[in-house]
């Protein structure tokens, strides 16, 4: 599902060396305990071993030979270290992941400002929150903060794997940089934002290390219910022992624990942990940070998804493409007014303005305009300008801004030019107004170019129940024309921030989990009102600390990736209980005739297998009951398969998958199993 | 003939159900329906008891309701079968207060809505205590079934509220709105068919042959037609409806069938009115029938094919296995009255079934062991309700959303209820027949000691296994080969229903007030709709996965091993 380029092999020699040392570091049953279902299988397995040894003191005929006990033994230890294998791996590929991650931190110099002024060489390691050094160009930044002074252009393609340098400057919205980041040009001050070892790579190398690691609400529920299972067929296996008797078929206490261990859901029990950390281990693989497990598993109940027009919707910022001059006087002076009053407009588009003037061969020369008064661009007033000395003033905005402009003047948009407004509108453009002396000039459009593809990553949502709602400075008539384009289900026109948080308010209230994503640090409550707030790692701290999540690319497509993994992981999960649970089918078919086929040879109607005899009937359904754990393993890790259907139809899916699957498996599974063991005399 | 006779007795009864339904959800509501007449009853009744039926109560609130007056009514059944030899009215044949133990058995079994019967009618309850004691809790111990269900109904429908209505204004409203009318049509119905109704005692008649013999009687009809609707099942006579006063003919044996499965059945209906969401009553229906039918066509199966010993004696049977069964109704209709009454935990007989061939023995089991085919009056719904929350955990997760039942996130502690309510059942029957077997075995001689068993083998086994199944599952019949009134049986098999019938209600009324305070999530294409047919595939399976496949074993080395051995 990720384009990523750090996917590694399932697996990798070394981490699989490091995984089977876990597998018995982890039998330590205080550690067992956790997992409720596999720590009974270990119980058994020891309670087996003593018979076993009994059984060579003492042999007795209903419990069968010291050989068959043993090779019980055997199987069911082998199950535990599966079970544990699983989740070793898991654990070795997550940390695998996020050390190359922390590799990017290796200890760097940093030059602290110390209060006196002077510089002060600290190695990253003894950094503290609150600190604030400089990294000039060509050096690395020595960890994550935030820049307080300057500006700077930045690689930070070793954490992205994008080689574009990006801008970083202080102030505004992108003031975050990454520890082992580079920075190119300039000169920065940098404040440090999180204390050693509490950085968020750091909180989420704890999310994938088994001991550490706190089991989502979801997985405690599932828990729960495979511990219930566990109790209902304690229950079967345990009375089994007075109604064999009663029957005058006594049950040996081999056959008995394996009825049970192949009865519990072992399978998913034995998985479910390893589940969740390859779950952890895709976001990152997606270089997305989660600050915990349960936000990965909220990201798959998303209702509806807030995505900024700009970067998500459309490729990077719209364009200047046309001047429109409506007031009669030669086209040069109109566009020498569009570039004037855009000179202190520094956002993307009021560049853009200046690089179609260009296109025109007119440039205005700075130094004409040097006692002159520029009137910066704000979100608030939606207006640049400038006004001269001599009397001149000129002004670009949204139409609505110069709209009031004119019309506190006294005088009113000429029809002409509204009729080009409305075109543009209609067209999906973004039309501009500039306005000389108070009086309408002309228009500037503007337009946006959508992703292509944009659309059918959309379907894809509405096929999984996700409302998407594009978010938009634009006029409603702009956002409407581009909402319809790219599909998307509803949008915010003219947002401010209060907006954005409005709107997750109104969705919330109505049962809805809302995602969204931001940067800005107006942005900041929205981001922990949401449901999942990702946060982008250009952002500010602010942003960062408020939002569950934060992406390493700073790729606002991103959420559409984190809602994917979220059900990738509770369909993993609930695939693989179906799967467990749907074998016990074929297990009793094994095990129940050969229980009792001693003194009732009529149950052999009920041997549909055709199983050579009880001991190896009994001996191949643990086999299988072990095995099918490794060869699970990975699935668990990739996760199950997710497609864009309907609820109905992903359930047909993986019912026939999983459940059917699971019924139909393992009658060939231990079939094939027993017939081997014959071929091999084993049994 | 019988076969399209039974087809025609089960689409009726469905057919029936959908009004019923739709007037229960009224009655539930509270809505005007056109027995409003009964209002002034009504209100006497909540006047002289000091309740005020409006005041709305909390999940908390309405489960101390419900086992504060179940705890009233057992008190006043053991003081009534304690004092029958001081009965000062109805009981002309002077019959005498009961056996402790057997005592406590039958005031449990009539309290929890079981009526497995340790004694025998006509012998060990007066007038007095069938009418006043027994009558009594049958209907009231159905409206408290109903009235549960009401709770849980309320549950399901709010959004972020946490009252469930009053239990007592619903008890009373089960009674007067739904039992009462319906029982007095069927017990009219009865008495037009020659069923008694008298306060007379037996009467002594002389045969043809010049016996003298002793005919019991009594107000019998007015017991019977509670008996089949409230799902209680427990006869006037020890025979039950195998006595020709109690069934006298086809039309009572077809009307006292459709009675035992109408109300559960209207249940599920209710469900849909009420919610509003009909499509997923026909789902749920759709499942229930499907359990029922895979029940019922094998015995009808194995029932016309004969008794296979007497096959092997070379003696045809052309009317099918005739053992314990009444020669008007026959296999067909004895099986249809079998499945019907442990599929709804009614326990009426109109035929021994302990006579049925071995493998019958283990379908009518597997009703009880189920206990969501229909079920009981409300708690049928409440058990199937178990069952979902487990089926929409596991879907929902397949699905790749926190699961959901109608809106509402299933979390930690819904599950855990619902697992530990799931547990209980196998937890009585399984860990019941063991402790049975166990004493069995280790007492010496236990044939002349114990004298439960006469026959200690498979059928043996199978008898232990139905007593604690229809205990459990509050059903009430027997496989009357056990010699059960001991203080064994008496004692442990009301331990069994004591459990059976409170656990499972006490659990999905928490969890219906634990949703009913959630907020609601609206639908979304995303959302797994319960109302679909691929959710009633998936709770079919997780029925018979979680359900059904914990009792295979006990079932082998029962009936299968009887049926496989014969």
């Amino acid at each position: 599902m990720s384009k990523h380029p750090r996917v590694s092999k399932l697996f990798q020699k070394e981490l699989v060396a490091e995984a089977f040392k876990h597998s018995f570091v982890k039998l330590n049953p205080a550690a067992m305990i956790k997992n409720p279902v596999m720590f009974v299988v270990e119980l058994g397995t020891v309670i087996m071993l003593v018979m076993s040894f009994y059984l060579l003191a003492k042999p007795d005929a209903v419990q069968g030979s010291f050989g068959y006990n043993l090779a019980i033994t055997m199987v069911l230890f082998i199950t535990v270290l599966f079970a544990n294998f699983a989740e070793a791996l898991a654990e070795a590929r997550g940390k695998a992941q996020a050390e190359t991650l922390r590799r990017t931190r290796q200890e760097t110099p940093a030059n602290v400002l110390m209060p006196g002024g002077e510089l002060k060489k600290v190695m990253s390691s003894e950094l503290k929150k609150g600190d604030v050094f400089v990294t000039a160009a060509g050096e690395i930044i020595a960890t994550d903060g935030e820049i307080i002074e300057g500006i700077a252009t930045i690689d930070e393609s070793a954490i992205t794997g994008e080689s574009a340098p990006v801008i970083r400057e202080a102030g505004g919205d992108r003031s975050g940089v990454t520890g082992g980041t580079k920075v190119l040009t300039d000169f920065i001050k940098v404040q440090v934002t999180t204390e050693k070892g509490e950085s968020f790579l750091d909180k989420m190398i704890t999310l994938v290390e088994g001991a550490k690691r706190q089991k989502t609400p979801n997985e405690i529920a599932l828990t729960i219910l495979l511990s219930g299972f566990t109790l209902m067929f304690l229950i079967v296996t345990v009375t089994l022992e007075p109604f064999g008797r009663f029957a005058n078929t006594p049950i040996a206490i081999a056959s008995l624990i394996s009825l049970f261990v192949c009865l519990i859901p072992t399978t998913i029990g034995g998985l479910l942990s390893a589940i969740g950390i390859a779950g952890m281990d895709r976001a990152l693989r997606a270089n997305i940070i989660a600050k915990s497990g349960r936000a990965v598993e909220t990201a798959g109940d998303i209702d509806t998804l807030l995505l900024d027009k700009t970067g998500t919707i459309t490729i990077g910022n719209r364009k200047a493409t046309n001047f429109y001059n409506v007031n009669g006087m030669p086209d040069s002076d109109f566009i020498k007014y569009c570039v004037l009053s855009s000179i202190a407009d520094e956002t993307p588009e009021g560049k853009s303005i200046l690089e179609l003037a260009k296109k025109s061969n007119i440039e205005v020369n700075l130094s004409d305009h040097k006692d002159d008064t520029f009137i910066k661009f704000t979100a608030q007033t939606r207006m640049s300008g400038l006004d001269t000395k001599n009397g001149l003033s000129v002004r670009k905005g949204s139409i609505d801004t110069i709209r009031d402009l004119v019309q506190s003047g006294g005088k009113s948009i000429p029809v002409n030019m509204q009729k080009i407004v409305a075109e543009i509108a209609s067209n999906g453009g973004t039309p501009l107004a500039v306005a000389v002396n108070g009086e309408a000039a002309g228009v500037i459009q503007l337009e946006d170019i959508i992703k292509t593809g944009i659309q059918e990553r959309f379907e894809r949502l509405r096929k999984m129940g996700v409302k998407t709602v594009m978010v938009t400075g634009d006029n409603p008539l702009t956002a409407k024309f581009i909402a319809g384009k790219a599909g998307v289900d509803d949008f915010i026109a003219e947002a401010k921030p209060e907006d954005k948080m409005n709107y997750i308010k109104t969705e919330q209230r109505s049962g809805k989990l809302v995602a969204m994503m931001g940067d800005g640090t107006n942005d900041a409550p929205a981001l922990a009102q949401a449901d999942v707030g990702v946060a982008m790692n250009s952002g500010t701290q602010a942003a960062k600390e408020a939002g569950n999540m934060v992406d390493l690319d700073n790729d606002p497509t991103k959420l559409i990736e984190v809602v994917e993994i979220g059900k990738q992981l509770l369909i993993t999960r609930g695939a693989l209980t179906t799967f467990s649970i749907a074998n016990d089918v074929a297990k009793y078919f094994a095990i129940v005739p050969a229980l009792f086929i001693a003194s009732i040879p009529e149950l052999q109607a009920l041997n549909i297998m055709g199983l050579v005899s009880p001991q190896s009937a009994i001996l191949s359904a643990v086999i299988f009951n072990a095995i099918i754990i490794p060869i699970l393993i990975p699935l668990a890790l990739k996760g199950v398969a997710y497609r864009p259907l309907g609820a109905e139809s992903l359930l047909a899916r993986n019912l026939l998958i999983y459940g059917l699957g699971g019924v139909i498996v393992p009658f060939a599974g231990i079939k094939l199993i027993d017939v081997l063991l014959t071929i091999f005399n084993l049994v | 003939m019988e076969f399209l006779y039974s087809a025609i007795i089960i689409l009726v009864t469905i057919l029936l159900a959908v009004p019923l339904g739709r007037y229960v959800s009224k009655v539930f509501k509270g809505e005007k329906t056109l027995l409003d007449f009964f209002e002034p009853i009504e209100k006497l009744i909540f006047k002289v008891s000091g309740v005020n039926p409006l005041s709305e109560m909390d999940w908390k609130q309405n489960l101390k309701a419900l086992l504060t007056i179940n705890l009233v009514w057992f008190i006043w059944i053991m003081f009534v079968l304690l004092t029958q030899t001081w009965h000062p009215f109805w009981n002309p044949d002077n019959i005498l207060s009961m056996e402790p133990t057997q005592a406590f058995n039958t005031a449990v079994s009539f309290v929890t809505n079981t009526n497995l019967q340790h004694y025998s009618g006509e012998t060990g309850a007066s007038y007095f205590t069938q009418l006043l004691a027994l009558a009594f809790l049958q209907f009231v111990s159905a409206g408290t079934g109903i009235a549960a269900l009401a709770l849980l109904f309320k549950g399901l429908a709010n959004k972020s509220t946490r009252n469930l209505g009053n239990f007592y204004y619903h008890l009373v409203r089960a009674c007067t709105r739904i039992l009462l009318p319906l029982s007095i049509v069927l017990a009219v119905v009865l008495l037009l068919n020659q069923t008694p109704m008298t306060f007379k005692g037996s009467e002594t008649i002389v045969t043809l042959q010049g016996d003298t013999v002793s005919v019991a009687r009594g107000p019998v009809a007015a017991m019977v037609a509670i008996k089949q609707l409230g799902t209680n099942g427990g006869g006037f006579f020890g025979p039950n409806s195998t006595h020709p006063f109690e069934n006298p003919n086809g039309i009572t044996n077809a009307a006292e069938n459709a009675a035992i499965l109408l109300i559960p059945i209207a249940m599920v209906f209710a469900l849909g009115y009420y919610l509003n969401r009909k499509k997923l009553s026909y789902i749920i229906i759709a499942v229930m029938t499907a359990g029922y039918l895979m029940l019922l066509i094998p015995t009808i199966v194995q029932e016309t094919g004969g008794n296979p010993k007497i096959t092997q004696m070379g003696i045809t049977q052309p009317q099918g296995s005739m053992e314990g069964k009444e020669a008007g109704f026959g296999p067909v209709l004895s099986a249809l009255w079998s499945i019907s009454t442990t599929v709804t935990s009614n326990g009426s007989v109109n035929s021994m079934h302990d006579s049925f061939t071995a493998l019958s023995g283990a379908f009518q089991m597997m009703g009880m062991q189920l206990n969501a085919f229909y079920g009981g009056v409300g708690v049928g719904f409440i058990n199937m309700f178990i069952f979902m929350i487990i089926a929409v955990f596991i879907s929902g997760l397949m699905v790749g959303r926190t699961p959901e039942f109608l809106g509402k996130k299933i979390e930690v502690r819904e599950v855990k209820i619902a697992i530990l309510v799931a547990l209980l059942h196998p937890l009585l029957i399984l860990g019941g027949t063991a402790l049975a077997s166990h004493t069995w075995m280790i007492t010496e001689n236990p044939g002349e000691v114990l004298k439960w068993l006469n026959n200690p083998g498979f059928h043996g086994f199978s008898e232990m296994l139905y007593e604690f199944t229809s205990a459990a599952a509050n059903n009430g019949s027997g496989f009357e080969g056990l010699g059960d009134n001991t203080p064994f049986w008496n004692i442990s098999a009301g331990i069994a229903m004591l459990l059976g019938r409170y656990i499972p209600i006490i659990g999905p009324i928490m969890i219906a007030g634990l949703l009913s305070q959630k907020k609601y999530i609206p639908e979304s294409a995303g959302t797994l709709k319960l109302d679909s047919g691929m959710f009633g595939v998936m709770l079919f399976a997780v029925i018979l996965i979680v359900g059904a496949l914990l009792f295979i074993p006990a079932l082998v080395l029962g009936p299968v091993s009887e049926y496989l051995t014969i």
